[in-house]
């Protein structure tokens, strides 16, 4: 083992796991989580969580029963949390998929041990996504107008609309992300199985490992279904993200009307979703104590990540402040000055100060490599990238071209509600996954634990023919 | 154990590290076994021409599925927008193309996501829950440190006794004869 390192340390690289991590104790400190009696912090967070669920049972069903007039949603600001919300969980939602299928594609293989988290992380950001379009129809119960389904009316979606697109997307984004988590489940379901004392857990675990027993012939397939749903997943994040920006894009809303938007809605998504994975890594590495698997390694490569697409958004922020300034178009020019300086700028300060500013701590190592700070950090930049969809939205919309329009926002508790109760399916989500799911790709990081590969290739293994030269190995 | 009694289903040979399996996997290609297996915690590179497997069929698959979803949108949207109840938006054709780009881009994906997902469960034949490999106290390993070579009592090379022989040879750390099991 010492030997397989010597030309990693030749080349300045640092071992991306322990030494003394193998096999066995992968599937020992990943499995024992489901195993155990959940620890006090796992309650405490659960608890929390559920507190928050609470909250959203309560404001939704008050929203159902007034309709959205609940909400502080006036004219001319016609969107203004719940659009805010739906675009910060669905770039949330996006770290995971960037994770798990770029990263992949890639072939980053620090990847593998933050790619089960953030895949969860993104289908449940996805569910909270999907809750707030659906409650801001108004009258939910006839959402199904969106898709292309018979109706009384005998009428068929507009396909013409990036609000149908973002249908279209949303679900297939989330579709394609259940499939890939479940896909990359099944290994590790598997190692559940047949660790299982109980036959209740044999029998559950072992229902959705369905029969899976290690076989090459079906790992040959299977690495070949993950490699598809990662080149799949690769656009299919790109898309999602435009598609969304679009529904801005295609307006002619001042502020609104950018072809900058896809890729910065893009850069933004990744950011904030690198955040939330960073936020939750954190408190699941302190509570379930797996240091060994999430190495400070990992930590800094995602803070690396961050400090680029930190830094993306800012330039996209000035670029389209200069855009702005440079079109000439006098409506234009005003939203930005609006937005930096009008009634919302403290919104638009918020978003640069833990946007832009903050990452900028992680031009240091220091920084880069201490828990408290990036936990800190990562918190700021999930507040900014809220503010950043708020200040979009919002700061478009209530002025837009007559003054004699021009209006103010002011959130109502039914919107704290919903978005501290959506925070709250989240957590609850997240809470039991975590419990009761292999929250580490277990088969992922034994591939590449050094000795897990064969050594070479080739029919001469272990013993060269006699006669012949001995083969030159780095084990030799 | 009274193996005589019992039908034999398959041999199972343990193995210790990847470099062992790898080269067991070599011989037994070599020897000619057709139903056999290996089995390992993750998927071990280089062990498909190590088994001699040709390149798995699933891209074709989903190559179907993505061109018939992608078929689907084009004509959902055409025949919706263009031809029951055409729309006229923007002042744009009602049977324009490039506004369909996201939805047949979406359709082609989503499309070939359940054909990569299916068509590997298919072409795996699972889920299967009672293959003989479950019957052997030790096979639980293998979804955690172990590596197993399978040789199944229904190959045509299969003899008690050869095949014993032969994969002592290979030194598995332990080799056992999975029998028949009654229905409990």
């Amino acid at each position: 083992m010492s030997a397989a390192s010597t030309p990693i340390a030749a080349i300045g690289e640092t071992r991306l796991l322990p030494e003394h991590v193998d096999n066995a104790l992968i599937s020992e400190q990943v499995s024992r989580v489901t195993e155990t009696e959940a620890p006090l912090g796992w309650w405490i967070y659960f608890g929390i969580s559920l507190m928050g669920l609470g909250v959203l049972g309560v404001s939704v069903s008050y929203l159902f029963w007034e309709g959205i007039g609940a909400w502080g949603n006036n004219s001319p600001a016609g969107w203004a949390w719940d659009i805010t919300n739906f675009v910060w969980w669905i770039g949330i939602g996006h770290a995971g998929t960037l994770i798990s299928a770029i990263l992949f594609l890639f072939r980053q293989r620090w990847r593998t041990s933050v790619n089960r988290f953030a895949e969860a992380m993104t289908i449940f950001a996805v569910i909270c996504a999907l809750l707030f379009p659906s409650i801001h129809v108004g009258r939910p119960w006839h959402i199904y107008y969106t898709l292309p389904l018979p109706n009384q009316m005998w009428m068929w979606p507009n396909f013409k609309s990036p609000l149908l697109w973002d249908v279209f997307a949303v679900s297939t984004y989330f579709t394609v992300s259940l499939l890939f988590w479940y896909v990359g489940l099944i290994p590790d379901l598997a190692t559940v199985r047949d660790r299982a004392k109980s036959l209740t857990r044999k029998r559950a675990y072992g229902a959705f490992a369905l029969g899976w027993r290690g076989s090459n012939r079906h790992w040959r397939n299977y690495e070949r279904a993950y490699l598809i749903l990662a080149a799949l997943s690769t656009p299919l994040v790109l898309s999602v993200h435009s598609v969304v920006s679009f529904d801005f894009a295609t307006s002619v809303m001042p502020g609104w009307h950018t072809t900058i938007f896809p890729p910065y809605f893009v850069a933004g998504a990744v950011f904030s979703g690198f955040a939330m994975v960073m936020t939750l890594m954190i408190i699941a590495r302190q509570v379930y104590d797996l240091k060994d698997l999430m190495t400070m390694k990992h930590l800094e490569n995602m803070n690396k990540i961050m400090l680029v697409t930190g830094s993306l958004v800012g330039y996209a922020y000035s670029m389209e402040f200069f855009i702005a300034w440079y079109s000439g178009n006098e409506y234009e020019r005003y939203v930005f000055i609006n937005r930096a300086t009008g009634p919302y700028w403290w919104a638009y300060w918020w978003m640069v100060t833990c946007n832009v500013i903050s990452p900028q701590l992680f031009w240091f190592k220091r920084c880069r490599t201490s828990i408290p700070i990036m936990f800190a950090i990562s918190i700021l930049i999930n507040i900014g990238m809220w503010f950043e969809r708020f200040v979009i939205i919002v700061t478009s919309l209530h002025r837009d071209y007559l003054p004699s329009s021009w209006g103010y926002f002011s959130p109502t508790i039914v919107d704290i509600g919903c978005f501290v109760g959506s925070l709250g399916l989240f957590f609850t989500a997240f809470a039991l996954f975590i419990r009761w799911l292999p929250q580490i790709a277990m088969f992922e990081v034994k591939a590449i634990v050094p000795g897990s590969q064969p050594s070479h290739h080739g029919p001469s293994h272990h013993e060269a023919p006699a006669g012949a030269p001995a083969l030159a190995t780095k084990e030799a | 154990m009274s193996e005589q009694s019992k039908r034999p289903l398959l041999y199972l040979a343990e193995f210790e590290t990847a470099d062992q399996i790898m080269a067991a996997a070599e011989k037994c290609r070599d020897e000619g076994f057709e139903h056999w297996d290996v089995h390992t915690p993750y998927p071990v590179h280089g062990m498909d021409q190590a088994m001699g497997l040709p390149d798995s069929r699933l891209g074709w698959i989903v190559l179907a599925c993505g061109l018939t979803g992608l078929s689907l949108a084009v004509l959902m949207m055409q025949w919706m927008n263009g031809f029951d109840y055409p729309l006229i938006i923007g002042g744009k054709p009602a049977d324009a193309y490039p506004s369909m780009v996201p939805i047949m881009f979406e359709l082609t994906v989503l499309l070939s996501a359940f054909g990569a997902t299916f068509g590997m469960l298919g072409l795996n034949k699972i889920p299967r829950h009672h293959h003989p490999v479950f019957y052997s106290d030790r096979f639980e390993a293998c979804s955690n440190d172990r590596y197993y070579v399978s040789v199944e009592a229904e190959d045509r090379k299969f003899d008690i006794e050869k095949t014993k022989a032969f994969l002592e040879g290979l030194s598995p750390s332990h080799l056992e004869l999975v029998t028949e099991q009654e229905e409990s």
